[in-house]
């Protein structure tokens, strides 16, 4: 059993944090991999980012957008309750190298992943700018936590209610525009990062993103996260879950992604139906 | 079973009951229903208790058989249980899922004229009496010798494997990377042939001798072998299995609606999809399923898409019937439930719609040509012969390899050039010391009896390595 220590709601409470007590996987974690987490007997094994591990106190936190079924029943753990399972840390780590001049792009609960990338490409030298956002001020998270873990902080609203008004391509090509820069990182919903590579391929900037395929035991052992990168067929949570942005068939994504629609909204108001009548 | 062979003879085998496969083919309950007492004696009165009886030969672990059976005959049901478990660890499983026509009824003498006795459902009958009516007393165990070992992989290698060592006086743990233990026989054989409650309760048994299980823990992730090692294990056993799914490379395989049989099993069997949405994790219900091989694999989950619902299910394979390598009952049990079996047919392409879903693949016929190395036919395609079959979804099982999640991350143990992990065959020592492995991570995707037959080998050469050295 993997026990909640600190429960947090963002966002009006559309975006959960929790920390875990899992101290053989806070030994382990590295920036960018991502842990499996199943509430109780019945449920589903869904992979979550790890946005933080403090290998002192043992503990592991995650921060995720509640969509379904899953992350609703998640969202119902309060602090004392545990997951019955937590397996990782699985996927690749990402490849932290100083570089000079890099551009980190968020959006929705990928910012949540892209804190520690963003942290440790500053930790170790580079000059990183980093712009995320959200489609309006209330959904916008970790704010000051970006603005601490990067040099210049950049907010967008694709409403306009807070920072920039719009998209964070435009901001983003701005400071492409400026020049020098060397590596971009986005992560957040898939049509950000198709639109972010395909604006850095012009650019000619390597442009690193992390893919979010549906799971079932993140070990290389079904097949289910098959992406195509380059013409080739990968397994994004042993091969990834980050890859060139410039390889990546990001339609197919989304369309692989679809893949449970119908069964997910079903299982999603069955829940909440019995939820409701107690 | 019952009519393996079709023929009518004069003394022949007790049949075992079964559910009709009109209703079972639409229910997720185990397909034969066991025999009674009665049922049991009068088939083990069938063995002649061969002096050099040749089932003995045939079975990969050298089972007792006239041994147990005799007892069954004297209706000494705790003394035939503890005589199997001399020589297998997990009858309840082999007597359900053993190639039992090719390995001991295969070469019974009774089934040389006839059909051979029926020695996988005796020996199911034992485990299952044993069950319902046992005791449940533990058998004897060594004292401590205070000596640490650590199994990966919780498949019937390594449940071997733990079993023999805690019986040895050995402290021993099951490091398991999902959340439940057992292996394929909890997420690859579906329920309808292996319960899972018995699996369970096979696990439960070793815990109450003292074996602990550690779930989650993903070894080369989690934790390494150096890592155990530092912590005081001794002795490590890797049986992690052959968990790695083959694709066929053919365009199109992307599409929604192509699973692996890895995926498409380990939801129904593992994570219990058919009873979606009572639990969470869904599955694709297809109409009209086409499932590519003929192994164990793909009759599996071809019988899992008719249960779930399908109003059509096709094994695609591209050999002729006697080349399939399913056991021979499965195939039957499939065809009884309305399987149909498309033979010298290949997939060269799937085909899709604007949303990316899968909505049939296109095939070539095939005909057999001069024997390849193995021996067999080699099908080659007929010119022309193209055509098309409608499906919204596609189960490939046409093998798996080895998964290096593990083997990557231990650069000093040897790998042959598939990626198996390379061993003395004596004993099951790797090239790293203090390191064995055995099952599927040794030979490639096998058989449950084989996969125990190598633990049982590596657990008595841990055993003389923990007392007397490597
Ligand atoms: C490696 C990895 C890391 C991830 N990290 C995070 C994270 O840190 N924070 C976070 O909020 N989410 C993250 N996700 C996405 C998260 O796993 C899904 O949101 C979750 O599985 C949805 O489950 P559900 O049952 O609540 O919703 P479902 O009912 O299963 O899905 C609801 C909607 O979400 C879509 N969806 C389903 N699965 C996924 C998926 N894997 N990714 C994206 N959308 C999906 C469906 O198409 C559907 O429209 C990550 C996914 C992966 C593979
Ligand atoms: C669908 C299907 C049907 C079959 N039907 C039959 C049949 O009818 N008769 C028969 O004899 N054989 C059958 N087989 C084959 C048989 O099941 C296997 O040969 C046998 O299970 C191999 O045993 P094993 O212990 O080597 O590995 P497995 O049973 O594969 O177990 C390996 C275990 O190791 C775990 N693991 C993997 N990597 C790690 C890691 N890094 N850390 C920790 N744990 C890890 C896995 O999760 C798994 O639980 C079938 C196989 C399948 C897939
Ligand atoms: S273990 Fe398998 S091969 Fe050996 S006797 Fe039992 S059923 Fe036959
Ligand atoms: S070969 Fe057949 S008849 Fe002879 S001992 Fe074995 S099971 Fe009995
Ligand atoms: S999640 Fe199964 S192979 Fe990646």
């Amino acid at each position: 059993m993997f026990k909640i220590v600190r429960r947090q709601e963002m966002t009006g409470g559309t975006v959960i944090l929790n920390e875990i007590e899992a101290p053989l996987i806070a030994k382990k974690a590295r920036p960018g991999q991502f842990v499996i987490l199943k509430a109780n007997e019945n449920g589903e094994r869904i992979p979550l980012t790890m946005a933080d591990s403090d290998p002192e106190k043992g503990t592991i936190t995650i921060i995720y957008m509640v969509v379904g079924k899953s992350t609703a029943l998640f969202r119902d753990l309060q602090v004392g309750d545990s997951y019955q399972d937590v397996i990782g840390p699985l996927g690749k780590a990402t490849h932290l190298e100083k570089v000079g001049k890099v551009i980190c792009v968020g959006g929705g609960t990928g910012v949540a992943v892209l804190h520690p990338i963003t942290r440790g490409l500053k930790e170790i030298g580079n000059d990183v700018t980093c712009i995320i956002g959200a489609r309006t001020k209330d959904l916008l998270i970790l704010e000051d936590e970006m603005k601490k873990a990067s040099h210049d902080l950049r907010v967008c609203t694709d409403d306009g209610t807070y920072g920039h008004h719009g998209f964070v391509t435009q901001v983003m090509q701005e400071v492409l525009d400026a020049g020098d820069v060397k590596l971009v990182v986005a992560i957040g919903p898939v049509p950000m990062m198709k639109a972010v590579s395909k604006i850095t391929k012009d650019y000619n900037v390597p442009t690193m993103v992390s893919l979010n395929p549906i799971m079932v035991d993140g070990t290389g052992m079904c097949g289910g996260c098959r992406v195509t990168i380059g013409g080739e067929t990968k397994f994004a949570c042993v091969d990834g879950p980050e890859f060139d942005g410039h390889q990546v068939d990001f339609d197919e994504l989304m369309m692989r992604l679809q893949a449970y629609q119908e069964d997910e909204r079903d299982s999603h108001q069955h829940y909440c139906t019995i939820r409701d009548a107690k | 079973m019952a009519d393996i062979a079709g023929k009518t003879q004069k003394n022949p085998r007790v049949p075992m009951p079964e559910q009709e496969p009109k209703v079972r083919a639409r229910n997720f309950l185990e397909v034969p229903t066991g025999y009674t007492m009665k049922m049991a004696q009068e088939e083990a009165a069938r063995c002649l208790q061969c002096k050099k009886p040749g089932c003995v030969t045939g079975c990969p672990v050298g089972v007792d058989i006239p041994g147990f059976i005799d007892l069954i005959v004297q209706g000494d049901m705790s003394g035939a249980i503890r005589h199997l478990w001399k020589m297998n660890a997990l009858p309840a499983v082999c007597g359900r899922v053993c190639p039992q026509e090719i390995q001991c009824e295969g070469q019974c003498i009774v089934g040389k004229k006839g059909q051979p006795v029926a020695i996988g459902n005796l020996e199911r009958f034992c485990a299952d009496y044993e069950r319902e009516h046992g005791t449940g007393e533990l058998p004897p165990k060594q004292p401590s010798t205070g000596k640490k070992v650590a199994v990966v992989g919780s498949g019937p290698s390594g449940l071997t494997v733990a079993g023999d060592l805690i019986v040895k006086g050995h402290d021993v743990t099951i490091y398991e990377a999902f959340h439940k233990p057992g292996g394929v026989l909890v997420y690859g054989i579906p329920e309808f042939r292996l319960p899972k409650a018995i699996v369970a309760q096979e696990v439960n048994f070793l815990e109450r001798l003292g074996v602990k299980v550690e779930c989650n823990a993903v070894v080369g992730r989690t934790v390494s072998l150096d890592e155990l090692f530092a912590e005081g294990y001794e002795a490590i056993y890797v049986g992690v299995g052959a968990g790695l799914p083959k694709f066929m490379n053919l365009p199109g395989e992307n599409l929604v609606g192509i699973l692996s049989a890895n995926e498409y099993l380990t939801r129904a069997n593992l994570m219990k999809a058919y009873q979606f949405p009572d639990v969470d994790t869904p599955i694709p219900h297809g109409k009209n399923v086409v499932v590519l091989g003929a192994g164990n694999v793909a009759m599996d989950s071809a019988r899992t898409a008719m249960r779930l619902g399908a109003e059509t299910v096709k094994i695609v394979y591209r050999r002729s019937r006697d080349e399939m390598p399913a056991r021979k009952a499965e195939i039957h049990h499939a065809e009884e439930e309305g399987i149909e079996m498309c033979l010298l047919t290949n997939p060269t392409r799937y085909l899709g719609n604007e949303k990316g879903r899968l909505t049939g693949m296109e095939c070539l016929r095939m005909e057999l040509g001069e024997p390849d190395a193995s021996g067999r036919r080699r099908p080659v395609p007929i010119k022309g012969s193209e055509f098309q079959v409608d499906c919204d979804l596609c189960i490939v099982a046409v093998g798996s390899g080895a998964n290096p999640l593990l083997t990557s991350e231990t650069s000093d143990m040897q790998l042959n050039k598939w990626g198996y992990v390379v061993t003395d065959p004596a004993t099951g020592k790797t090239t790293k010391k203090g390191v064995w492995a055995g099952g599927d991570i040794v030979t490639g995707a096998a058989t449950v009896i084989l996969a125990m037959g190598a633990g049982r080998q590596a657990a008595d050469s841990i055993h003389n390595y923990l007392t007397l050295g490597w």
